[in-house]
């Protein structure tokens, strides 16, 4: 019990920099600009409710596809043994030490309309494509920055797998599609549900990809937010109170989805 | 437990997140903060004078012949937009004497009892100001502001992709030939500020009809928009991925050098034309040194070399003789009567027209156009 005092410099650390500022938040969006209590900065909220949709869709196709491409290389991942997984892991790592908007502005010199992808279909005669600054290219830059994410929780969980588990199901006269699908990915699925919410939460609250590759054309909730803190319209009340329904929104989905891994026979119906 | 934990773990992302937008553009205006002289020297004879200025807006040098002259240090910071200054100002963090913002940002401040009255016994210099830049409409009286710089906003297109029987109005941003290669601003009131032209209204309306048919056609416009935009466009001129976009005069220069298949016009139904002043803030510490500052900044030594360095237009009469004649004659650096009486510029807007702008602007954004 005498541990516990180790953890005092991170709660102090929580208290000041993660509990003080949400309560700022909480406090900005009940306000008006002559600091009065309102709940106006809610009511106003329907208006945005196609930005909420967008938001979410696109950030729920880009998980989609992180589940879609990351799932199989992280059990591939983890069935390699030596070099090969070693040099994959780097590999996969190797993007996240760079800065998060050169590794989005280089996409934007890609797919630029004369950018390096577009010059090489030239060069072999194929018709250009316009990719930059739409929904699609959005998602790709999510996609992209944010697969790694999707990767490792899963390898993690899929690796300590006890192999004698499987071997057990084997003995017991599972074909292999038999194993994946009743053992190996109902084990996985811890993996896959912290890798959602760390795909899901930033991209859910992206600017930068939008405005960078999105062209600025659809506006998303990270758009929306920073407007109100240093765009156009300077309105941190009504700010606070975007984000506080975003908070809301992605607690009650990351909730849900937490009781869907709660037990396996649910877990089943994912 | 486990749901707790994963709860504790995406609300700390999320903290995380938010908290690294905010950074990241602090980070990115701290990149071009640079202090010239050392705040610790605050006790030298002249005292000190904190001046907020845009980013890449002054030939260094000239503050240094400042603190030569007068023995006044000088801490000075640059931003990166008129909101995120007026933010950090409004915000109570920042302790600045002598910032320099743009018009309509100028009259917003003025509004909100932000700015301290100049006394122009101490800017003897202010003598020197172009007769046409005094009284504007951002400050009628001429209380507050003196110019630093200015210019005008207008088309600028790619030679090569544009035909040029098109060219001549606003019009050419919402011509279906250019479809995918238009750029417009990403910022509301530059946005809607255009439509508001083409439509042939005031830039500075507060009709909430004519702002809405503004708007309205911003939304036929927007399946014709490659982006909405705002520094990325010199990457997007420059490079020809693009043809056609609406930015300043100076910053057509820069992008010119670059890429000269570029042209500039200022279209018939008229564009704006901006100024920067600079301003001293309310209950500013060192009041008269920022006078000092301003005084200096207006001497025509300082004012050719900032002129020269970043090619805005100057207010100051005495530089604009001392200018190159090719500088000077330029018609839109320094447009003649014809030009100029086809420019408006921004004035504040109230409150309820500021919050029409934010809803409108959404209801464009939020328009899908896939």
């Amino acid at each position: 019990m005498r541990n516990k005092y180790v953890a005092f410099p991170y709660v102090g650390w929580m208290a000041l920099f993660v509990v003080a500022p949400l309560i700022v938040v909480v406090v900005y969006a009940l306000t008006t600009r002559d600091g009065s209590l309102t709940l106006d900065n809610f009511s106003s909220m329907l208006q945005y409710a196609p930005v909420f949709g967008r938001s979410f869709f696109l950030a729920l196709l880009a998980t989609a596809i992180c589940i879609l491409l990351g799932y199989p290389m992280a059990y591939y991942l983890s069935r390699e043994r030596g070099w090969l997984r070693r040099m994959a892991t780097m590999l996969i790592m190797l993007p996240m030490w760079m800065n998060f908007l050169l590794r989005t502005y280089s996409w934007v010199f890609l797919l630029e309309r004369n950018g390096l992808f577009n010059s090489l279909l030239e060069s072999f005669g194929l018709p250009k494509v316009n990719i930059i600054d739409t929904s699609g290219a959005v998602v790709l830059g999510m996609v992209y920055n944010f697969l790694p994410f999707m990767v490792l929780p899963i390898y993690s969980v899929i690796e300590k797998i006890d192999y004698r588990v499987i071997e057990a199901a084997q003995d017991l006269g599972a074909n292999s599609a038999q194993v994946f699908r009743r053992v190996i990915f109902p084990l996985s699925l811890p993996g896959v549900l912290s890798g959602i919410t760390m795909v899901f939460i930033p991209s859910v609250s992206t600017f930068v990809i939008s405005r960078l590759l999105g062209g600025g054309k659809e506006l998303l909730l990270g758009d929306l937010i920073e407007m109100q803190f240093l765009g156009s319209a300077y309105n941190p009340h009504l700010g606070s109170a975007i984000s506080l329904v975003m908070m809301v929104i992605v607690l009650v989905c990351m909730g849900i989805m937490n009781r869907f891994g709660e037990g396996e026979e649910e877990a089943m119906l994912l | 437990m486990k749901k707790t934990l994963a709860l504790m773990l995406s609300l700390m992302m999320l903290i995380g997140l938010l908290s690294g937008c905010v950074s990241t553009r602090d980070e990115s205006t701290s990149d071009g903060d640079s202090t010239s002289g050392d705040s610790s020297a605050q006790q030298t004879s002249g005292g000190v004078v904190n001046v907020y200025n845009w980013g890449e807006y002054i030939d260094e040098s000239v503050l240094e012949d400042f603190e030569e002259a007068t023995g006044i240090t000088v801490n000075y910071q640059m931003y990166d937009s008129n909101e995120t200054m007026y933010a950090k100002i409004a915000g109570g963090g920042a302790d600045y004497d002598v910032v320099i913002p743009s018009d309509y940002m100028i009259a917003r401040m003025i509004e909100e009892d932000m700015l301290e009255p100049l006394n122009f016994d101490n800017i003897p210099n202010f003598a020197d100001i172009d007769p046409a830049l005094l009284n504007p409409a951002y400050d009628p009286e001429n209380l507050y502001s003196v110019p630093y710089m200015w210019g005008l906003m207008g088309v600028i297109y790619n030679t090569t992709m544009v035909d040029e029987a098109d060219i001549g109005s606003w019009d050419l941003m919402w011509n279906e030939k250019y479809a995918g290669d238009i750029l417009t601003y990403d910022n509301s009131r530059d946005a809607i500020g255009i439509a508001l032209k083409l439509l042939g209204y005031s830039y500075n309306t507060t009709d909430e009809a004519q702002i809405k048919e503004a708007v309205d056609l911003l939304i036929e416009q927007k399946p014709l928009i490659q982006a909405y935009v705002m520094d990325q466009i010199f990457d997007k001129m420059q490079g020809g991925n693009a043809a056609i976009g609406s930015y300043y005069y100076g910053d057509f220069l820069t992008m010119q050098e670059v890429n000269p298949d570029l042209a500039f016009y200022i279209p018939e139904e008229g564009a704006n034309i901006y100024v920067d002043a600079m301003c001293i803030l309310k209950d500013a510490k060192n009041k008269e040194n920022a006078e000092a500052f301003i005084n200096y900044m207006c001497s025509t030594e300082a004012g050719l070399k900032n002129c020269e360095a970043i090619c805005y237009s100057t207010p100051l009469m005495s530089v604009r003789e001392e200018l190159d004649p090719e500088v000077s004659g330029d018609i839109y650096a320094y447009p003649d009567e014809s030009v100029m009486a086809k420019c408006e510029s921004y004035a504040g807007l109230p409150q309820e027209t500021l919050d029409l702008y934010d809803s409108e602007w959404t209801r464009l954004k939020s328009t899908s156009v896939d």
